[in-house]
């Protein structure tokens, strides 16, 4: 039996980065798993990323669920990021050696349809400010995916921040 | 390092039904991958009764609900869009000691988003029957791939 849920490639920061990318992503797997732990440099509890597709910035679109640990709420997004919108990314401030947890599952990445993908992400310091959030995101582009970069939204992922990019196959 | 992530099977058409015949019993949990662009139902060993139920955790773009359905005729999302030309939406659902002797019990992600329209769903599901899952039937299809996990 062939291994199915193969790591192509990881990147575990030594030192602060602005971004991260995965290029020449191979066309042989059937969907794309990322898996990432992440902190950057903003100075507030939680931020944010995007994950620009083949360095396509534009024609993402989302439908979000988010529960901040006392309510949950649902908003929609379309063509406001130039990217697919990570969202609870831990900020400089929360608390200290906690690193937010986030799951991108890409479907049929190497296919002629839209590019769709189901982004989790998990925010919890023990703190006031923590969320669980939920995306599906749309790229309006057919192209296979080649490349993944993962774009801070302040200046810099901290150090210990890792990516790790798996292939699925179905046969 | 034994292989613990295996494909079963798999299979594609448009707004195909689709069965998963003669699951053997030897992994330890399901996990069914779907990409679909209409309202799939997933049915097990050729129950179309009402042994199913669902609770649902959903946003809509809009507003967060949480729904149950009880006596379902199927595992199934809450809502969704039917999408048209290339969109596709995202379904998973991992069933948990699918050969076991205990009533079956699935968590489900649903993913849709179609520019405007769309929901964000994850839900439980549970199959009232102590019989081994062997059969996964799954309409609307797109593709669709079965995997098993064994825990060594």
């Amino acid at each position: 039996m062939p291994s199915t849920y193969t790591l192509i490639s990881s990147n575990v920061l030594a030192s602060s980065a602005a971004s991260v990318t995965f290029s020449a992503i191979p066309s042989t797997y059937t969907d794309l798993v990322l898996r990432m732990s992440l902190r950057n440099d903003a100075s507030f509890y939680v931020s944010s990323a995007v994950i620009k597709v083949n360095a396509i910035t534009g024609t993402y679109s989302f439908t979000t669920l988010l529960g901040d640990g006392s309510s949950a709420a649902s908003s929609r997004d379309s063509g406001s990021y130039q990217g697919f919108y990570l969202s609870g990314v831990n900020g400089n401030t929360a608390t200290s050696n906690s690193f937010s947890s986030h799951e991108v599952y890409l479907p049929n990445y190497a296919g002629s349809a839209n590019k769709v993908a189901s982004l989790d992400n998990a925010n919890e310091t023990n703190a006031t400010a923590a969320y669980r959030t939920i995306n599906a995101g749309l790229l309006g582009n057919t192209a296979a995916v080649t490349s993944l970069t993962i774009t801070s939204s302040s200046a810099n992922f901290l150090t210990g921040s890792s990516f790790y990019l798996y292939g699925i196959k179905n046969s | 390092m034994p292989s613990t992530y295996e494909p079963i099977a798999t299979a594609s058409g448009t707004d195909a039904t689709i069965s998963f015949t003669s699951i053997p019993s030897t992994y330890t949990d399901l996990r069914l991958v779907i990409v679909t662009t209409k309202n799939p139902n997933i049915y097990i060993n050729d129950d179309f009764g009402t042994a199913y139920s669902n609770t649902w955790l959903e946003g809509s773009g809009s507003t967060a609900i949480s729904a149950r359905s009880t006596s379902d005729s199927s595992w199934r999302p809450y809502n969704y869009v039917t999408q048209t030309g290339s969109n596709r939406t995202m379904m998973t659902f991992n069933i948990f000691s699918y050969a076991g002797s205990t009533y079956k019990t699935a968590l489900m992600e649903f993913s849709n988003d179609a520019n405007g329209s769309g929901y964000v769903t994850r839900a439980v599901s549970l199959w009232r029957s102590t019989s081994a899952i062997n059969k996964l039937t799954v309409t609307n299809i797109y593709t669709a791939t079965l995997y098993g996990i064994k825990n060594a």
